[in-house]
């Protein structure tokens, strides 16, 4: 499981495997004349200890259908998973609980809360859930994220780099089913960038974590195993030990595409 | 600029909600103030001016005329026919009138007491008196016979026919209802209750046969007040004054004016308070949009505005949320009034009738208080926004305030308070009079220094609170943390709420020990099992004391008359008492001599009266008596005085030939067995269960005077709970101002997994937190003020001490948490229903 490279094809591949999973997931807003489709019957799934890039020009869905497959938004139509998880059909309280223990989240910005420093904002989730921590893994985590000399710093004394760093170490530290980014690199400069992006690889490769992120930057789609593309609200492509020239040779296609619609 | 200030307050209407709804309610007391004092004022005006109708002239006894202290000259039955003969007068009234209490069909006492009257029908040549037309049947006309007015018929059911139970100094009188009467009278109109008896029975009640106490004239066509009132005082002797009736009514509605502003004075006070603690909050709100808004008005800075421009683009927005305010304010005011008229008739306190009184006075005050109020609280706020640095609009991280600006906040703060707790030590020292100055001001000084230093004050405070918080994990120690992210905001919403809590605090402090303080002085300084008094504390009948006397389980009684007497040039009142059984029935530390063979000439005199005349035992007291004689009087005992028993005390014996009425202020009475309640309603049985008597044993003088603070301090508590609403507006204010601030971080933990339940809390419990932080600091405040204004009353009141009310301050302490659950209710039901997805990514 900790170097999965064999891919099939996203719809067919055993639900035992996928850590979360859409089909045939559907988003509208509006109705009638107004009405959007932002995802158009979209099944895709995410497999275990594999790190998933998600990419597409503004408007593709790509956010959208993170948010619906992290239990953040609803659905239209469709069914998605976490595990062996249905999220259509969770009440409120649930879906927010299955939030906390199951999913990890990296935003592009507000991570963290101003008042608590960053060994409080890494066990955030778990103080919420009332758990203590694994000390052992724990330690594992903020080694990984080179955060060791800084846990008792609060954000605002951390730069914008470390700041992400600590999103991840939270994201990481209760161990979830799975850690979704949504733009993680978003407001990082390219060295910090790498950097994190270093990590989330990292946990995949060395924790066994299953890590899916949105971005519309092809470096950093490069870290990821596979690249699923969106456009218009379905996917249009999937691409496997990517770089960052393939990748932005298959964006170029779509800008233009994109700019006519 | 003023289009922007405008459209800034149209798109921000949400968020200002709360502070136009707190300059609304400051502005609503005082304008309800205004307008119900001023129609209950021209009301009584207008009953005044009626009630002198009848009246041209009238002759009264001039005040303090006589040579002898205390008597009133007589307008005897001569003089009436003297003036009723004088040409120009059409007709002429002798009026005579004094207390009398009416009990209803139940036997309870009509009326309050106080406002309760009876007087004289003074038939006229047609056996009528113009004053008072009967309605029904026809006018008293010998003893036995009563008219009563119809308010009065209508409220106590009694009809002609009915017999009637009542009291004028003690006896019960029984009496048959002839008539009812209609009448202009002020005091009726008010919602007293007034009963007429023929004149020769009210003479004998109120004066002395043939005798009046006004002389009521009504001139002939032709002759003006005037004139007749020359040539009545060309007539009258010494002892006599004239006056025309529109003097008397002017009078009256002077006195009722003075009343009136006496009490509009009072209530704007606490209008005044509700508008003190509505400051804070406008304060706040304008500081909080001034910070939400840097990028903007930086912005306005960059493209060329000035800073004046930026100071009045805010100064602007509070004026229209000033007028706003001030003109919600004033017609909330109205309906205040016209509710509180109607509340106050339904209760029973009858109101004189008349139109709503809206005076152009009352609109302005309350447009210029609301406008002003808020003009002058965003001032501060509106001089930040003009510092904002055109930079600013380039840069992402909001301007924060420097812990430099703190330092110097509490330096001033600590100096506001050493000084404040300076001048109140001080004036704990000082007799009180002199101590209310330094006081006050130190009071104020403190309150403002406090203030001034709550920044500081939260972080500690609050800290504290942390291991009570743990039980709420998460939730609580978010809550705790939010609760001191901003102090300056947090400590202005806490010192709103701080105020309120001060005051009812110190007043609840003070209204205990004070209460404390009488009931040990009315308990210790008697022997007595009973005392009895009229529920009005008028005079007492004799009678009344021979009743008691008669009992066989009445061991020992004495009565308490009180006579003024000129001694050595000054006014000093005598106390008349039983000689022989004073000393059973008082218990006072004598320091020379005893009560025993208190008769004769002999008189026992208060440790400061002699002290004030040099007088030593057996000294000798030369006395003029109230009817002029002269006598001498010996020290045989000097005693310990307090609040109740002070002065100079001889027998009644001594003193009874020299009085013009004979009657007790209070009688003391001590009975075989002590106090029961058998006794004492057989000795109330005994005096004819009338309601206007208090047969009363310490426990009911004790619990007398603790409904009498319990009222009070209900009545300033009613008062102070603006103040305390407000405050609770300004904890909503800056709860959803928070929120609203912070809703990526609320929107990020929704995400991570907190769910609606724990962010409903965390909310909750901030509010909490920040509620009891101004609970506690009032509390604190509150006792240290109660203690100080304790140690002034005390140098007049020996027996006060302080009693700290534990569990009410435990109350208080509820109920400042209870106001941050509810200020909380909508912030955290906003917080809770935040879209996640929105509120992640707005930036």
């Amino acid at each position: 499981m900790t170097t999965s490279t064999h891919f099939g094809a996203p719809a067919t591949a055993p639900a035992g495997d996928a850590a979360a999973s859409a089909t045939g997931l559907s988003k509208v807003y509006g109705a009638g004349e107004t009405q959007v489709v932002a995802l158009d019957q979209v099944s895709v799934e995410f497999r275990r200890g594999e790190f998933t890039a998600i990419m597409g020009p503004s408007g593709s869905g790509k956010s959208t259908l993170m948010h619906c497959m992290a239990g953040l938004d609803t659905v239209s139509g469709g069914s998605a998973r976490i595990g062996d998880t249905e999220l259509t059909t969770l009440k409120e309280k649930k879906l927010t609980q299955l939030r906390r223990d199951k999913i990890g989240f990296i935003f592009q910005a507000f991570n963290l809360l101003p008042t608590l420093n960053a060994l409080e904002n890494i066990t955030l989730p778990l103080d919420i859930a009332g758990r203590k921590a694994d000390r052992a893994w724990l330690d594992r985590v903020v080694e990984t994220v080179g955060l060791s000399g800084r846990l008792k710093h609060r954000p605002s004394e951390l730069s914008g780099g470390q700041q992400q760093r600590v999103a991840v170490a939270r994201a990481l530290a209760s161990q979830p089913e799975i850690i979704f980014g949504d733009e993680p690199t978003g407001n990082l400069d390219s060295r910090s960038g790498a950097e994190v992006l270093g990590f989330l690889r990292n946990s995949v490769r060395e924790l066994n974590q299953t890590v899916v992120i949105v971005t519309h930057d092809p470096v950093a789609a490069s870290y990821a195993d596979r690249v699923v593309f969106l456009a218009d609200g379905r996917i249009v492509d999937d691409m496997t030990a990517p770089t960052a020239e393939k990748v932005l040779e298959r964006m170029k296609g779509f800008d233009a595409k994109g700019r006519t619609s | 600029m003023f289009r922007t200030a405008v459209r800034n307050v149209l798109a921000h209407k949400a968020r200002l909600l709360m502070t136009t709804l707190a300059v609304l309610l400051g502005v609503a007391f005082v304008s309800g103030t205004l307008v119900f004092t001023d129609t209950i004022s021209s009301a009584y005006h207008k009953g005044s001016e009626k009630g002198f109708e009848h009246v041209d002239v009238a002759v009264q006894p001039t005040s303090g005329a006589s040579g002898t202290p205390g008597e009133a000259p007589a307008l005897r039955q001569e003089l009436l026919d003297e003036t009723a003969a004088l040409p120009g007068v059409d007709s002429a009234i002798g009026a005579v009138s004094g207390f009398t209490a009416l009990a209803d069909r139940d036997g309870e006492l009509v009326g309050d007491g106080w406002s309760t009257r009876g007087a004289n029908h003074y038939a006229g040549a047609d056996g009528a008196d113009p004053r008072y037309p009967m309605a029904e049947g026809r006018a008293p006309q010998r003893a036995g016979e009563i008219a009563i007015d119809a308010r009065t018929a209508e409220r106590t059911g009694y009809e002609v026919g009915d017999t009637a139970r009542l009291s004028v100094d003690g006896p019960v009188r029984e009496e048959t209802v002839t008539g009812v009467f209609t009448t202009d009278d002020g005091n009726v109109a008010a919602g007293g209750t007034l009963v007429l008896f023929d004149t020769a029975t009210a003479q004998d009640l109120f004066a002395a046969p043939g005798e009046f106490t006004e002389i009521a004239l009504s001139a002939a066509s032709g002759t003006s007040q005037g004139e007749l009132e020359r040539a009545v005082s060309a007539m009258l002797p010494d002892t006599a004054e004239a006056v025309t009736g529109q003097h008397l009514a002017d009078e009256q509605a002077r006195a009722i004016e003075a009343e009136m502003s006496g009490m509009q004075t009072g209530l704007l006070v606490f209008a005044g308070i509700a508008l003190f603690v509505g400051v804070f909050i406008i304060a706040n709100t304008f500081t909080m949009l001034v910070a939400q808004r840097t990028k903007e008005l930086a912005l306005l800075r960059a493209v060329g505005a000035s800073r004046r421009q930026v100071t009045r683009s805010v100064l602007v927005e509070a004026t229209v949320v000033g007028l706003v305010a001030g003109v919600g304010g004033m017609l909330a005011g109205i309906g205040i009034a016209a509710g509180l008229r109607g509340l106050l008739n339904a209760s029973g306190a009858l109101l004189p009738d008349g139109p709503l009184e809206v005076t152009t006075g009352a609109i302005v005050a309350s447009l210029v208080v609301g406008v002003g109020v808020t003009v002058l609280a965003a001032w501060l706020p509106a001089r930040r926004a003009a510092k904002i640095p055109p930079v600013a609009a380039m840069s992402s991280v909001h301007a924060t305030a420097s812990t430099r600006g703190l330092v110097v906040r509490n330096v001033i703060g600590s100096v506001l308070v050493a000084a404040g707790a300076a001048l109140v030590f001080l004036g704990t020292g000082m007799e009180a009079e002199t101590a209310k100055f330094p006081m006050g001001l130190g009071g104020m000084l403190m309150i403002v220094g406090v203030f001034v230093l709550t920044p500081l004050l939260s972080r500690p405070l609050i800290a504290a609170a942390a291991p009570l918080l743990r039980v709420f994990g998460v939730s609580g120690k978010l809550a705790r943390q939010n609760a001191v992210r901003n102090p300056r905001r947090t400590a202005a919403t806490a010192s709103a709420l701080m105020i309120g809590l001060t005051l009812i605090t110190g007043m609840t402090v003070v209204a205990g020990s004070a209460q404390k303080g009488i009931e040990k002085l009315a308990a210790d300084a008697l022997k007595a099992d009973y005392t009895i008094s009229m529920a009005t504390y008028t005079p007492l009948s004799p009678e009344v004391q021979r009743t008691l006397a008669e009992d066989e389980r009445v061991t020992a009684i004495s009565p308490l008359r009180n006579s003024p007497a000129e001694i050595e040039g000054d006014t000093e009142y005598l106390t008349g008492v039983n000689g022989a059984d004073i000393g059973e029935l008082t218990d006072l530390d004598f320091a020379a001599g005893s009560f025993s063979g208190l008769s004769g000439d002999a008189a026992v005199v208060d440790r400061k009266t002699a002290e004030q005349h040099d007088w030593r035992l057996g000294s000798t007291i030369p006395v003029t008596y109230e009817d002029g004689a002269r006598g001498e009087l010996t020290v045989s005992g000097i005693y310990e005085g307090n609040e109740m028993i002070r002065g100079i005390m001889l027998d009644t014996a001594t003193l009874d030939p020299h009085l013009q009425r004979v009657d007790a202020m209070q009688i003391l009475v001590k009975t075989e067995d002590g106090p029961s309640e058998a006794v004492q309603s057989a000795l109330e049985r005994e005096l004819g269960d009338n309601p206007a008597l208090l047969v009363q044993s310490k426990q009911d003088v004790t619990e007398d005077i603790a409904s009498m603070f319990t009222l009070m301090l209900n009545i300033l508590y009613g008062l102070l709970a603006m103040a305390v609403i407000v405050a609770v507006l300004g904890v909503v204010n800056t709860l959803a101002m928070s929120v609203f601030e912070r809703s990526q971080e609320i929107g990020m933990l929704r995400a991570i997994g907190l769910d609606r339940r724990a962010v409903k809390r965390m909310v909750r419990l901030e509010s909490v937190v920040i509620a009891l932080f101004g609970g506690v600091m009032g509390l604190g405040l509150g006792v240290f003020f109660g203690w100080a204004a304790g140690e002034m009353i005390s140098g007049s009141l020996a027996t006060y001490e302080l009693v700290l009310p534990w569990g009410r301050m435990g109350l208080f302490l509820a109920l400042a948490a209870v106001v941050g659950v509810l200020a909380a209710l909508w912030p955290a039901r906003r917080a809770a229903r935040l879209n996640m997805l929105a509120a992640i990514k707005a930036e």
